[in-house]
């Protein structure tokens, strides 16, 4: 097949091209996964600081005052906490959540599972990265502005986003800096789903129907249509919202707005257009960050259970159905915003009704491990735990869905707890087995299972420690974005979160073993054989790693689907996708 | 090679430009309801009139489709004789670089609009109105600059590739440039019938 990518395999390859530049999708991947490594260990930092604040409100903390002027003395200050929590959610939603289990994996693994040679647009490709990691460094250097890191969260709600200084602050240069990095990342973004979807439709190999294309490819297809749609829509408003600050306009900034006693001067905007614009990104956001590790477990599964996974046609309806809901409940971030209630009723029903297909996903999952055999490695337990923890997580979703219930867990820990397990702890466990998988062919080598295993462990006890019990305060009032609980009223909350902070740190510390983990295995670990799971898809006929152009000259052709496990095959208990031998009847078990 | 190349399976580029066709309604269609929320938000909608010379940039901008349509009898020719080596020989077609200009032309009609807005005082803070109409003009103007981009990858993959990667490049092109010319139809209603 003639197409972009064949052109670029004989490229000669200098250092730069090879390590930096590189076109390689499978190079490009791995960089996405060192972007989201190195935003994830900051993203961790920044929620450490601000657990020690909440459990110890008057301590110092240690060598803090040093490295920001912002909180002198080690004391953190309620405009700094805001500053952290901003930058926090900031880097783990865009930089974490959307890079790692997306383009990260994506990138790395969806060309090679369907046959392909590289991406569509091996340049557009490169580019993409490149601008992500402009995007990074341009969020990072609002910590070195003078006034700080901007403090008005993820979600950069106007005016308090669009009037500039006046509003606290970080709301100067900082703020400037974040809405110019989030709208380099859509640019980046789009070009990444562009690339994904173009090469999903028209690089797949001989025999590479739509019904045989593995689960986590799926899952990327269908994350990056999502994506393309969310951040065209978000690209807008970081314009919209960068003329207001930069370029005098009035597009979110009210008439007769009063900040720090000055009148400013700007008239007639909404700021309810920039709450709109930003959920109808935000909502599907959450999917982009979670689909993926449907698509992972989903794959993972079969491997590891030895089973096919049950109902693999209705999985792929339940994923593509969820992408098309996420488009309809945007209004449910937005039910204290003063919308008409008949409004919120109807933003309700379809965020109910989301999770029929996210429920019955769960149960084709479930289902899939009756009965089975497990081989219970790194990550099958990974797996495991995502499955938990996204029921976990999914249930307060109905709670929160309903708007009189909403009205009262809103502004508390309640919404705090949910979407840390759904989206943040869910996706997370979801890059982890990723990894774990995957490791052997994107490094060559074997990670310790046994360190594997102690992480997994760890990390899922750890992770309940800290999220179940904010349910509990999120019931009992306690509100959320605040730097401290030392008035009366909240101050029974301090001995709990002490314990969450001390979970935190825990949970921390396990990473330490992943990180050894990592850079031991991928240094010194065991070579790893051409298919060590004895899995299907077409990554795993290919050598660990694949050559530059993932199958040494040759073009694989399919004639199976990737879910033929419990079959006598000709190599065990399962056929590979490019196997030539007839389907043959199931093993009784 | 047996089918005609004009008639292969859709290409990545193609493709892609589809896809980025997509991507691109979709950020229109956010532009567009940010207007319509903003006009409806408060009472300082200012309407004034549009400077006479977007009439003539319309005619322009569709003028360049039309040449660009013209062009196409080119590649086709070039497409079913693409295995003798004498088809390359040849340059571009002239309607080719006509579209060029004339997209060159819609350019500078809309800075001429702009400058004809900025004489009547009205700027990117003075109101709401003209500062969709900054937006949305400059916005476009951008994706066109784009789409002269890529008819100039056109003009260089004539001289200097095959048959295949001309006539690919050329799908690619004038499918977006053809879609830049809608959206500005499309724009130019919005800017009709709301500013």
């Amino acid at each position: 097949m003639t197409s972009p990518a064949s052109n670029h395999s004989a490229h000669s390859q200098g250092f730069w091209r090879k390590y930096v530049f590189s076109l390689d999708h499978k190079v490009i991947g791995r960089q996405y996964l060192d972007l989201s490594l190195v935003a994830v260990t900051t993203g961790m930092i920044l929620s450490w600081l601000m657990r020690l604040h909440l459990a110890w409100p008057t301590r110092s903390i240690p060598g803090l005052g040093a490295v920001a002027s912002e909180a002198a003395g080690g004391i953190i200050t309620p405009e700094y906490y805001l500053s952290l929590m901003t930058m926090h959610g900031t880097i783990m939603v865009f930089f974490v959540l959307t890079t790692a289990p997306f383009a990260g994996f994506g990138n790395f693994i969806l060309p090679i599972q369907i046959g392909a040679e590289d991406m569509a647009f091996p340049r557009f490709n490169m580019m993409s990265f490149w601008v992500t990691f402009v995007a990074f460094i341009v969020l990072i250097a609002a910590f070195f502005v003078p006034e700080g890191p901007p403090l008005s969260g993820w979600t950069a709600y106007a005016p308090l986003s669009a009037v500039g200084k006046d509003s606290g602050p970080g709301q100067g240069w900082g703020q400037t800096l974040w809405v110019i990095s989030i709208g380099i990342f859509c640019i980046a973004q789009l070009l990444g789903s562009l690339n994904f979807i173009a090469t999903t439709l028209d690089l797949r190999t001989k025999g590479m129907t739509l019904a045989r294309m593995p689960f986590s490819t799926w899952a990327w297809f269908i994350t990056s249509v999502i994506g393309l749609i969310a951040f065209s829509v978000l690209l807008p408003a970081c314009v919209l919202l960068l003329l207001d600050r930069v370029a005098g306009t009035s597009f979110f900034i009210p008439a007769g707005l009063v900040i720090s006693d000055k009148l400013q001067p700007h008239a007639g905007g909404s700021p309810l257009l920039w709450q709109h614009l930003f959920w109808f990104f935000g909502h599907p956001e959450v999917y982009i960050a979670i689909l993926p590790g449907f698509g992972i477990v989903s794959h993972i599964l079969p491997a590891v259970t030895r089973k096919p996974l049950l109902g693999p046609r209705v999985l792929i309806a339940c994923m593509i159905a969820i992408a098309f809901l996420s488009y309809t409940v945007w209004g449910h971030h937005m039910f204290m915003s003063g919308m008409n209630p008949f409004s919120a009723t109807v933003f309700s029903v379809p965020t109910l009704i989301i999770t029929i297909p996210a429920a019955i996903s769960t149960l084709l999952w479930i289902g899939t491990l009756y009965g089975a055999r497990m081989r219970l490695n790194t990550a099958a337990l990974f797996c495991l735990g995502f499955v938990s923890v996204f029921v976990s997580g999914g249930i307060s979703g109905f709670f929160l869905a309903q708007p009189a219930i909403d009205s009262y867990l809103h502004g508390t820990y309640f919404v705090v707890g949910h979407f840390h397990f759904v989206m943040g702890v869910a996706s997370m466990f979801g890059i982890f087995a990723g990894l774990y998988f995957w490791f052997p062919k994107m490094f060559g080598r074997m990670m310790s299972e046994t360190l594997g295993k102690w992480h997994f462990m760890l990390t899922f006890i750890g992770v309940y420690c800290i999220f179940m019990p904010m349910h509990y305060l999120g019931l009992a009032g306690n509100v959320r974005r605040y730097s401290a609980f030392t008035v009366d009223y909240m101050k029974g909350s301090i001995p709990l979160h002490r314990f969450i902070t001390v979970a935190a740190l825990f949970t921390g510390a396990a990473q330490l073993i992943f990180f050894y983990n990592l850079f031991r295995s991928r240094f010194w670990g065991p070579p790893a054989p051409e298919n060590p799971w004895e899995a299907t898809s077409l990554e795993w006929i290919t050598s660990s790693p694949p050559p530059h152009d993932n199958f040494g000259g040759q073009h694989p052709v399919v004639y199976h689907g990737p879910n033929e496990y419990g079959v006598a095959g000709r190599d065990g208990d399962y056929i590979m996708q490019t196997s030539s031998e007839p389907e043959p009847a199931k093993v009784a078990s | 090679m047996t089918a005609p190349l004009m008639k292969r399976p859709p290409m990545p580029a193609q493709t892609g430009v589809w896809v980025g066709i997509g991507a691109i309604t979709m950020s229109f269609a956010a532009y567009s309801s940010a207007l319509i929320v903003r006009q409806g938000a408060s009472p300082d909608w200012v309407h004034f009139t549009l400077p006479p010379i977007l009439f003539l940039n319309t005619l322009v901008v569709l003028a360049s489709s039309a040449t660009l349509f013209l062009a196409r009898s080119y590649f086709g020719a070039m497409a079913s004789s693409s295995d003798s080596p004498h088809a390359e020989a040849e340059g571009p077609p002239s309607w080719l670089y006509f579209t060029i200009v004339l997209g060159a032309l819609f350019l500078i009609g809309q800075i001429l609009a702009w400058r004809n807005l900025a004489g009547q005082g009205l700027s990117l803070a003075s109101g709401p109105s003209s500062a969709f109409f900054y937006l949305l003009t400059a916005v476009h103007g951008l994706h066109l600059l784009g789409g002269l981009a890529g008819l100039a990858y056109v003009v260089y993959r004539i001289r200097r590739s095959s048959a295949l990667h001309a006539v690919t490049s050329y799908k690619a092109a004038s499918l977006y440039w053809h879609f830049m010319t809608v959206l500005w139809l499309y724009l130019f209603a919005i800017l009709v019938t709301r500013i």
